[in-house]
C-alpha cells in the first residue's frame, strides 16, 4: 500500500521477549514477532490470553525492555518511553488529586505552551470527548466510563505521534463499552491519529480498525494479517449489520479459538503429572 | 391480588440494627456510643459511692474532678501538659525528619529497602523500653533522654509504614508519567509523593500516637516533670485520683491530636471524599 521511501509509523522487526523466571528458568513469552502500522492507521492486536499483546504494546511505549529485535517509531529505534507515544491503560490512571481538567492539562507540562493556549487545548478535547461540563470534578466523583474518556482526552492533546491503548475498555460494563467504542470511532475518524489498539474483544477491533493482527498462543507471533475493508464512516449499528463484518468475525474468531485451544492444551499438559 | 398494595402508604420500615454489615441510621450510631460512656461512668460511680471499692483502689468520678480543679489552679496540670507535649513533639519531629526522607528513599529505590530494612528490622524488634537505662546513662534524665525514647520508639516503625505508602503508588501513575514526557525525578515529585501524601499525613497521625505511649514510659521511669512523672509520683504516695487523672488527660490529649490530624486530612485532601 505504502511504497513511498518515509519510514512506517511503527515498525517491529523480530522481536522477542523472554522473561527469566525463578522456577522454570527462560519463559519465551514472544517469538520473532513482525508488523507494521502506517501513519493514521487504526490496527488492532488480537489474541488468545497470554499471548504477549499487552507486552508488545509496554515494548513499544518502551516501558519494557525488548529481549532481541527492534521496535521503530518513524526510523528511530525505542529505547526510553517518550511523550512521541500516548498511553491508555486498562486501569484508571487518572491521577485522585487533579480535576478533570487539570489531569488533561498535566499532559502539557512539557509542551512548552503558553497557559492560555494550554486551556484551550484541553477544553477542546474534553469537548471531544463530551465531557466539558465535568471539567471541575475530581476523578473519584465520575464513572468508570467517564473516567477513561478523560484519560483519551489526555492522551490525545498533547498530539502523540502515536497512541497504544492497551484494552482501554476492557474494565467496563458491555453497554458503556459499546458507548466508548462508539465515541473512540467518532473522536478517531476526527483526529485520525496513528493508534495500536490491544484487546480481546474481536467485535471490537473489527469495528475501529484498518487492519487486525491476529497473535498465536505463546510464545506470541503473528499468526495473520487480516485487513478490515469496511467503508467509513463507521458506526456500530451499521458496521456490524454489514455482511462483511460477519465474515471478518467468523475468520479472526476461528483463528484465535485454534490459538486458544493449542493454550489450552499447553496448560494442562504442563498441570499434569 | 394483594390490597394492601393500593390502599396503605409506604408502610414506616422498621429499623433493623443489627444485619450483617448493615447501616444504621446515624442518630443510632451516636446514641450507642453515648450511652456507652454514660454506663461506663454510671458503673464507676455506683461502685464508688457504695464504697464497693475502696477509694485508695478506685476513687469516685467527683474526686478525680477535684483533682482536676486543683491541679488547673495550682498550675501543675498545665506544667505536666506542657512539658509533655513539648518532648512529644520534638521527639517526633526527630523521628519524622529522618522517617520521611529514608522512608521515601526506600519505597521508591529498592537499593535503598535492602540497605536498610535488615538493619531496621533488626532493631525494631527490640523493645524501646529497654532502652530506657541505657538511655539514661547516655543522656540523663532531662528532655534529651525522652527524645531519645520516643525516637527509638517510633522511627523504626515509622520509616517503614512511609515506605509502604510510597510503594503502593499505582506503577501505572509511573508508567503513564514517562509516556508524558517526565523525567524520573518531575515523576518523584509531582507523582509519587503527591499520590502517597494522603498515605503519610495518616502515617503521621498513627506514630505520633504512638509517641504518647513511649513519653509516658520515659517519664514514669525517670522525670521531675510532666504526666508521666505525676502518675508516678502519685502512686508514692497513693493518690489515685491524680493517677487516674493523669491517665484521662493522656488519653483526651490523644484524642484531640487524633481529631486535628483528621480535620486536616479532609482539608488537605478534599478529593480523597468519593460523594457528591
Amino acid at each position: 500500500m505504502n511504497t513511498t521511501a518515509t519510514p512506517p509509523k511503527l515498525q517491529a522487526r523480530n522481536v522477542w521477549k523472554v522473561f527469566r523466571t525463578a522456577s522454570k528458568g527462560q519463559l519465551v513469552v514472544m517469538q520473532d514477532l513482525s508488523l507494521v502500522v502506517h501513519q493514521n492507521e487504526f490496527v488492532s492486536l488480537v489474541g488468545p490470553s497470554g499471548c504477549g499483546k499487552s507486552t508488545f504494546l509496554m515494548m513499544v511505549a518502551g516501558l519494557e525492555s525488548i529481549t532481541r529485535g527492534l521496535i521503530q517509531v518513524d526510523g528511530q529505534p525505542v529505547l526510553a518511553p517518550g511523550a512521541d507515544r500516548g498511553m491508555v491503560f486498562q486501569s484508571y490512571t487518572l491521577f485522585p488529586w487533579l480535576t478533570v481538567f487539570e489531569n488533561v492539562r498535566f499532559a502539557l507540562r512539557k509542551s512548552g505552551l503558553p497557559r492560555q493556549e494550554q486551556d484551550q487545548q484541553v477544553l477542546h478535547y474534553l469537548e471531544r470527548v463530551g465531557l466539558q461540563a465535568f471539567k471541575d470534578a475530581y476523578p473519584n466523583q465520575l464513572s468508570g466510563g467517564m473516567r477513561q474518556r478523560v484519560a483519551i482526552a489526555r492522551a490525545l492533546v498533547y498530539k502523540p505521534k502515536m497512541l497504544l491503548m492497551d484494552e482501554p475498555f476492557g474494565a467496563l460494563d458491555a453497554q458503556t463499552r459499546l458507548l466508548m467504542q462508539e465515541l473512540l470511532l467518532q473522536v478517531w475518524e476526527m483526529e485520525r491519529t496513528t493508534v495500536l489498539f490491544v484487546t480481546h474483544d474481536v467485535e471490537e477491533a473489527i469495528l475501529l480498525s484498518d487492519r487486525v493482527y491476529v497473535m498465536t498462543a505463546r510464545p506470541g507471533r503473528i499468526k495473520e494479517e487480516v485487513v478490515v475493508d469496511l467503508p467509513r464512516p463507521r458506526s456500530l449499528l451499521e458496521t456490524e449489520a454489514d455482511v462483511r463484518f460477519a465474515r471478518l468475525r467468523k475468520h479472526i474468531l476461528t483463528l484465535i479459538r485454534e490459538e486458544a485451544r493449542l493454550t489450552m492444551e499447553q496448560e494442562t499438559g504442563m498441570n499434569t503429572p | 391480588m394483594n390490597q394492601s398494595q393500593e390502599s396503605t402508604p409506604v408502610p414506616a420500615r422498621r429499623v433493623r440494627l443489627f444485619e450483617l454489615h448493615g447501616e444504621i441510621p446515624h442518630g443510632y450510631y451516636l446514641a450507642a456510643g453515648a450511652s456507652f460512656i454514660g454506663i461506663f461512668l454510671l458503673g464507676w460511680t455506683l461502685l464508688t459511692a457504695f464504697g464497693l471499692i475502696s477509694p485508695i483502689f478506685l476513687p469516685s468520678p467527683l474526686a478525680v474532678l477535684q483533682e482536676l480543679t486543683s491541679q488547673v489552679q495550682s498550675g501543675i496540670l498545665w506544667q505536666d501538659v506542657l512539658a509533655s507535649s513539648y518532648r512529644i513533639i520534638v521527639g517526633w519531629l526527630i523521628s519524622t525528619a529522618l522517617a520521611l526522607p529514608i522512608g521515601i528513599l526506600m519505597g521508591n529505590f529498592r537499593f535503598f529497602e535492602g540497605l536498610f530494612e535488615p538493619f531496621n528490622d533488626l532493631v525494631r524488634y527490640m523493645p524501646a523500653v529497654a532502652f530506657v537505662p541505657l538511655t539514661i546513662l547516655w543522656a540523663g534524665v532531662g528532655d534529651t533522654q525522652k527524645f531519645i525514647i520516643i525516637f527509638i520508639g517510633t522511627f523504626f516503625q515509622e520509616v517503614l509504614m512511609i515506605m509502604d505508602n510510597v510503594k503502593i503508588v499505582p506503577r501505572e501513575f509511573i508508567q503513564i508519567s514517562y509516556t508524558l514526557g517526565l523525567n524520573k525525578w518531575e515523576i518523584l515529585r509531582s507523582v509519587v509523593l503527591r499520590s502517597a501524601f494522603p498515605g503519610i499525613w495518616d502515617t503521621f497521625r498513627i506514630t505520633l500516637g504512638w509517641a504518647w505511649t513511649y513519653l509516658v514510659v520515659a517519664e514514669l521511669v525517670a522525670a521531675n516533670v510532666g504526666l508521666g512523672y505525676r502518675i508516678m509520683r502519685a502512686q508514692r504516695f497513693l493518690e489515685t485520683e491524680t493517677i487516674i487523672l493523669g491517665i484521662l488527660v493522656i488519653g483526651v490529649l490523644g484524642l484531640v491530636t487524633d481529631y486535628a490530624f483528621k480535620i486536616t486530612y479532609n482539608l488537605l485532601f478534599p478529593w480523597m471524599r468519593r460523594t457528591r
